[in-house]
């Protein structure tokens, strides 16, 4: 099978800053790939190559097999690949069903106007599939949660014919249960056969729905793994990096002989974050 | 699947509902300035017909340009230019209509004055879009500019700073009555101001260059990663105003018979104050056109009505700033209970 996406040895460079070294990744439709990593490991550079916001320094990007440039963000999502930003360009004080339209409005009569009527229904009938009720999609999208926001915004991009989605942090700022939800919808775009990668640092919410994972460090990728090839804690390793994490621990040690008492309450708070439980 | 119902959720009722329309806080505005003109001269005139046309005239001149400014406002963008732009579109007409200098037919002269109003217009989003500089800045340079280039120009011209003697030109070409005329009693430019008002609102709500003008002003990034076009939304909407400070421009010299390189100074500012008493956000993505010309309403209502009453009018101002505070506390509070409302 063809991949949807396939990154081959892509690297960026800004200026001196190696952002991203010689990275392969495939995705495949009917696939949750997890793309995971410690701040600063080059993930959201990584999704905005892949969304068109950035152009590789190096490398090749493949879209159906086909090399591809993209040179906006428009034309990635004219071909299927929808992007949900972190901060989802949504805008708070427009209606959801404004929002779901903005950029592709339905149009009706000899005057090519707006379809309100068209676009309520659509969206109406669209977030039910997913399973949101909005009581009206005339509110505007400032009374919805977080993680309703977070589905508003999949629900638009699988409208609009996504085939591959790619999600940023879309569970990073959300409270269990919402969390929970949106792991949901993606797992639906996923029966859908579509192609989601799912940016995340969170291996507990990455593990609950992926089916592969990539964990970036540092601008380099440990390589891809399948889930049943591999295991939570590992990866969890490999994200913060195994090395670093000694040297974390040596500098607990120094801190230890000044002030024994702060250095162990440190440590156990950095170790219990450290293995969240889910 | 079975869609799930939120138990904390209750339906919205009409009252809600109402309250997250924009205009709200200018039609409870206009009823309580009504309210006190009618009480405060009632019966000293307020309430006759010459009034209700005198206040109608005021604001329909505004009103024309507030709802272009409510437009860019919402589209996220400022012009203070559209003042002195008013100004040099009212003498380039007058010059060039005059039989003493431009000698040319009326019709061209107002297509120059539209053309040179579309460049500026253009310019104006051009530098603000390339710069990314504030349109605060940009336009309150090209306030100078205009207002400058104005004097200077008309000087040049006529040694004057007014241009009169219109007189005759105007009542010979029936163009004219399209601006200076009127119709069933009311003067054209109330008739411009109504179907002005009421096309920018229908271009606002019912086309999908309106749900862009939301978009590029509640926030331009997003509205670009989804595929609006904010560069040219943004450019239209300053053609746009520019346009409108024309056609006001025409009025107002056609009407009078003379341009007065002073016309139109300080119009920029009751242009914003309309649209921000009718409820548009300054940050943009937020508003009405409806509301605004309803603000414009509202400042003709002042206006004229203060007349009327024993207050002097050098108070007006006064009277208009209050104004302004009410209407930004009040539309600020409304839309605040209606974002809160649902959750």
């Amino acid at each position: 099978m063809t991949p949807l996406v396939e990154l081959r040895k892509v690297s960026k460079f800004f200026g001196p800053v190696i952002s991203l070294k010689d990275i392969d990744m495939k995705v495949y439709p009917g696939e949750v790939h997890c793309l995971l990593g410690d701040n600063g490991a080059g993930k959201s550079t990584l999704i905005k190559i892949l969304s068109g916001v950035h152009k590789p320094s190096e490398g090749q990007v493949l879209f159906e097999g086909q090399p591809v440039v993209f040179s906006s963000p428009r034309e990635a999502l004219n071909q299927g690949i929808a992007t949900v930003f972190q901060d989802l360009a949504m805008l708070p004080l427009m209606s959801i069903t404004r929002n779901f339209f903005l950029g592709r409005e339905p149009r009706v009569g000899p005057l090519r106007l707006y379809d309100g009527n068209l676009a309520a229904r659509i969206a109406r009938e669209e977030l039910l599939k997913i399973g949101i009720s909005i009581r009206d999609p005339d509110q505007p999208v400032g009374t919805l949660s977080g993680g309703e926001r977070q589905s508003v915004a999949i629900a638009r991009a699988v409208y609009f014919g996504a085939k591959v989605l790619i999600l940023d942090e879309p569970t990073s700022a959300l409270g269990v249960k919402e969390a929970a939800v949106v792991l949901r919808y993606v797992v639906q775009a996923k029966a859908r056969g579509l192609g989601v990668i799912f940016i995340t640092h969170n291996v507990h919410h990455a593990w609950a729905v992926g089916d592969t994972f990539t964990v970036l460090n540092r601008g380099r990728s440990y390589g891809t793994f399948k889930k049943e090839e591999t295991e939570r804690e590992k990866l969890l390793q490999m994200m913060s990096g195994g090395e670093e994490l000694e040297v974390l621990a040596v500098e607990l040690e120094l801190i230890a002989k000044r002030d024994p008492a702060g250095a162990a309450q440190l440590e156990r708070r950095i170790a219990e974050e450290l293995q969240e439980p889910n | 699947m079975v869609a799930h119902k939120d138990e904390r959720l209750h339906p919205l009722s009409p009252w809600k509902r109402l309250l997250l329309r924009p205009e709200l806080g200018s039609i409870a505005g206009l009823i309580v300035v009504f309210l006190f003109f009618a009480i405060m001269a009632g019966n000293t005139g307020f309430l006759t017909w010459l009034s209700v046309r005198n206040y109608l005239e005021v604001a329909a001149q505004l009103g024309i340009l507030a709802a272009a400014v409510a437009l860019l406002m919402i589209g996220g963008e400022f012009d203070l230019s559209v003042g002195s732009m008013i100004g040099i579109a009212g003498t380039l007409i007058a010059v060039l209509i005059h039989p003493d200098y431009g000698h040319l037919p009326l019709g061209v002269a107002i297509l120059i004055a539209l053309l040179f109003a579309m460049g500026v217009g253009f310019f104006n989003g051009w530098l603000v879009l390339r710069t990314g500089l504030p349109s605060f800045i940009v336009t309150l340079a090209m306030m100078f500019i205009l207002a400058g280039a104005n004097i200077g120009f008309t000087k040049m011209v006529t040694n004057l700073t007014i241009v009169s003697g219109l007189g005759d030109v105007v009542a010979k070409s029936s163009l004219a009555h399209l601006f200076a005329g009127s119709l069933l009693g009311l003067p054209a430019s109330v008739w411009w101001w109504l179907g002005v008002t009421i096309v920018l609102s229908l271009v606002l709500l019912r086309t999908p260059f309106g749900n862009w003008v939301f978009g590029a002003g509640g926030d331009a990034n997003a509205a670009r990663n989804v595929g609006v076009p904010v560069f040219r939304v943004k450019i239209t909407l300053f053609m746009l105003t520019a346009i409108a400070a024309t056609v006001v421009a025409a009025i107002q010299t056609l009407s009078i018979g003379s341009a007065n390189v002073l016309n139109g100074q300080g119009k920029e500012l009751e242009a914003v104050a309309a649209s921000v008493i009718g409820g548009c956000l300054l940050t943009g993505g937020y508003g009405s056109v409806i509301g605004a010309s309803i603000g414009s309403l509202i400042l003709g209502m002042v206006q004229q009505g203060i007349v009327y009453t024993n207050i002097d009018t050098d108070w007006y101002k006064v009277l208009v700033g209050g104004m302004i505070l009410g209407a930004v506390i009040l539309n600020n509070y409304l839309r605040k209970r209606s974002m809160e409302v649902r959750r």
